[in-house]
């Protein structure tokens, strides 16, 4: 059975119809890249997997692990086991990044009939996730994403993903705004998550991404379609090309 | 004629109304004049000079209107329906009126404990279950415990007691500084305080000394029924310092709407005082019916170089809040911090913030307000920051945030300056945000309820105030925050 899979997805924002009839299918252990030029609708496609308010479906299905995706509640849906990486983290001023963490953690080992985790344990264990992203123990007690700079930001959703360990990771251009040290600390993160039990989802603009983690499935996503699919080559193309020739082709 | 037959001839007088039982001895009937000031205080047997202070705090309230500048809107007060004395209760007549146990008392009270995660002994006391003190007294051994606080009060020279036994025991304290921070005729509800009021706390700490405990943990075990006109009178000599934690964050019930109470503070040279509140009576049902109308007076008076008073507060009851913790800067140097977290939710109307008077040289005031609206609350914030020509190189900074939860509620802001010398500096930053759809989605893709998420955001809005309170009751006062902005989602 996939992880997730959707299909002719159609979702409105206000009204307007931003996803055209989305289908893909990402099984356990895969990851796919999705790729596709400003304003295509990665990021919309990225909330409506997530749930936001707002963003309303009005044909299509999707399954998540054996659910039915659209009848739960953002909450839900990560509890499930759903991560997104922010494009855009927001920033919570006031409320601590290690509380934030700790909250989502346990929020999720409640839902699993497990106790809280003690504060040794968890101590532990996050101070070795923020060494392994290259952070300062200094940002977990600062103000969720408050005055990060824009790889930081980044580096932060990574940190909370190695964290919650979700069974698909969906990351939107975690890469952008990374410099050369960082994009290497965040793949390396990422790929560490890589693994037979979970599904990653990278929305990105860059092959560069894609030298550290290589997918398995590229997807070209236009207008709200999904109008090529590939292997790993189909980045190469896209980075060699451009997106001109690709949609021609498609049209 | 001496005060014995006085007393006697105020006995008879009783008879006057007709009480007969025993019982209804103890309740002066409804209605304010000379006589109910004189029968108030001949049953706490005052001295002398309490009553002639009474009475012509009587006498200046008969002259007063009430305000209206405020930004609360109530039905009239009628001053002459409202009853002014009730004895304290015996054992007997409490145990009467108890529930027999907490199968009795009512279950939406108790989910309320639950929520703020008080412990379970004490949601009976606080509940007022029959022989609920003995449970308490078994866990808490609350006896051994008080005796322990009183002694080592006592060691350091710390005087704690009601005011009732201050008048009793330290009269001269009192004759000294009741009323040096507060005038009788300061306003409308500070003089009728003063001619009527019930009981409350007197503390002093004498010079060099440092209290050796928060002055919270024993007053939360012990503080019950003080009344509708509390009065607090706190003094720190020379070097002395004092913390002091009033109220509770357990919902509390009275049967008086109005409460008007007073506290004044007075700190001397180098001395300082911390004085926090955690405020959470009845605020009335989701339609704005009942509820407390707290309009307090509290003022504190930097009296001597080099001393400081802060005051923290968490505003999350009552139905109306008119309520202003000032600061007289007169000591050069010294310095006043007012730190409040106002929340209304429903219909509450809150119009709260602060006056720093600043008199002394080089004085400084820090101001951080933040006032929560949800449902259809208004919460206002008036602050006066006034710079007196004496007061050179003085410094203010106020930050003054508000967060609105929904698009029913108002928040407002009302800052006056005045500064006579030229040389002060004083800072206004105000902010005005809600709650965003990114941030409730962002948390919530992280796995937390709406609530949760909701709580989150609010209470990182208030870091800044919950920072200055004593660590235990930070904690409650995040739970009771949650509980206030209970339905204000979704
Ligand atoms: N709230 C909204 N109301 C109307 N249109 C919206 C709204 N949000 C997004 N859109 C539109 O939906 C389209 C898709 O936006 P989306 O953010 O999904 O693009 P994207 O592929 O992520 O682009 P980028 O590569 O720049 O991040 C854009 O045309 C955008 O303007
Ligand atoms: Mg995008």
């Amino acid at each position: 059975m996939a992880l997730l899979e959707i299909k002719n997805l159609h979702a409105e924002i206000d009204g307007s119809e931003i996803l055209k009839g989305i289908d893909l299918t990402v099984n356990a252990g895969e990851v796919h890249a999705i790729m596709g030029p400003n304003g295509s609708g990665k990021s919309t496609l990225c909330h409506v997997l997530g749930g936001r308010d707002g963003y309303e479906v009005t044909q299509g299905t999707i399954t998540f692990d054996g659910h039915d995706l659209l009848e739960m509640e953002t909450e839900e849906r990560a509890i499930a086991g759903m991560l997104l990486g922010f494009q855009h983290p927001v920033e919570i001023p006031g409320v601590k990044n290690i509380y934030l963490l700790k909250e989502a953690l346990n929020a999720k080992r409640e839902a699993q009939g497990l106790e809280e985790i003690d504060t040794f344990t968890f101590m532990k264990q996050v101070r070795e996730l923020v060494a392994s992203m290259d952070m300062d123990d200094a940002f977990l007690h600062r103000g969720v994403n408050a005055g990060f700079s824009g790889g930081e930001k980044k580096r932060n959703e990574i940190l909370q993903m190695l964290l919650l360990e979700p069974k698909l990771a969906l990351l939107d251009e975690t890469d952008s705004g990374l410099d050369i040290d960082a994009l290497k600390v965040v793949s390396d993160g990422i790929n560490r998550m890589r693994g037979e039990a979970r599904g990653i989802i990278l929305v990105t603009h860059y092959q560069r991404l894609l030298n550290y983690v290589e997918p398995d499935m590229v997807h070209v996503l236009y207008k709200g379609k999904i109008i090529k699919s590939g292997d790993k080559t189909l980045a190469h193309r896209l980075e060699a090309e451009g997106y001109q020739e690709i949609l021609q082709e498609a049209s | 004629m001496t005060e014995t037959q006085e007393l006697e001839q105020l006995v008879k007088r009783e008879y006057k109304y007709g009480f007969t039982t025993d019982i209804e001895q103890e309740i002066i009937p409804p209605g304010l004049d000379e006589d109910v000031v004189r029968m108030i205080s001949a049953k706490k047997k005052e001295p002398e000079f309490m009553l002639e202070w009474r009475l012509s705090a009587f006498r200046h309230w008969q002259t007063m209107t009430e305000p209206e500048w405020a930004h609360v809107h109530y039905p009239r007060i009628d001053y002459q329906a409202l009853s002014y004395y009730a004895a304290p209760k015996s054992q007997e007549e409490l145990d009467a009126e108890a529930p027999e146990s907490l199968d009795d008392v009512d279950p939406k009270l108790l989910e309320t404990y639950e929520k703020l995660g008080i412990p379970l002994h004490e949601r009976a006391a606080l509940a007022g279950v029959k022989g609920a003190n003995v449970a308490v007294d078994a866990v808490f051994d609350s006896v051994s415990v008080t005796t322990t606080f009183k002694e080592k009060l006592a060691e350091a020279g710390v005087i704690f007691c009601s005011f009732s036994e201050a008048v009793e025991n330290h009269p001269e304290l009192v004759k000294k500084y009741l009323g040096t921070v507060v005038p009788q005729g300061d306003n409308f509800f500070a003089a009728l305080n003063s001619a009527v009021f019930s009981d409350g706390s007197f503390v002093y700490v004498p010079k060099g000394v440092k209290c050796p405990m928060e002055l919270s943990t024993y007053f939360r075990i012990n503080a019950k029924n003080t009344g509708q006109f509390e009065r607090t009178l706190i003094i720190a000599e020379e070097g002395a310092s004092v913390s002091y934690l009033e109220g509770c964050t357990a919902p509390q019930r009275d049967e008086n709407q109005l409460h008007a109470a007073v506290v004044e503070l007075v700190a001397l040279d180098d001395a300082e005082i911390k004085y926090s509140t955690v405020q959470n009576w009845y605020p009335g049902d989701e339609e704005g019916k009942g509820g407390i109308y707290n309009f307090v007076t509290k003022r504190g008076e930097c009296r001597g170089d080099r001393s400081k008073i802060t005051w923290t507060q968490v505003e999350a009851g009552s139905a109306i809040t008119w309520k202003y913790p000032s600061c007289v800067l007169k000591g050069d140097d010294s310095v006043g911090e007012f730190y409040s977290v106002a929340v209304g939710n429903n219909y509450q109307q809150i119009d709260s913030g602060t006056k720093m008077i600043h008199l002394g040289k080089r004085t400084r005031s820090t101001i951080v307000s933040k006032g929560i609206s949800a449902g259809h609350a208004e919460n206002a914030y008036r602050g006066l920051v006034h710079i007196g020509k004496t007061a050179t190189d003085a410094r203010n900074f106020t930050q003054c945030d508000s967060l609105l939860i929904g698009d029913r509620c108002g928040a407002h802001t009302f800052p006056y300056i005045e500064a006579k010398n030229a040389s002060a500096q004083v800072e206004h930053e105000a902010t005005t945000s809600k709650v965003s759809d990114d941030q409730m989605f962002y948390l919530r893709s992280r796995g937390l309820s709406e609530e949760d998420a909701m709580n989150m955001v609010v209470s990182g809005f208030c870091k800044d105030v919950f920072n200055e309170l004593p660590m235990e009751f930070a904690v409650e006062a995040q739970a009771l925050l949650a509980v206030s902005l209970e339905g204000s989602v979704g």
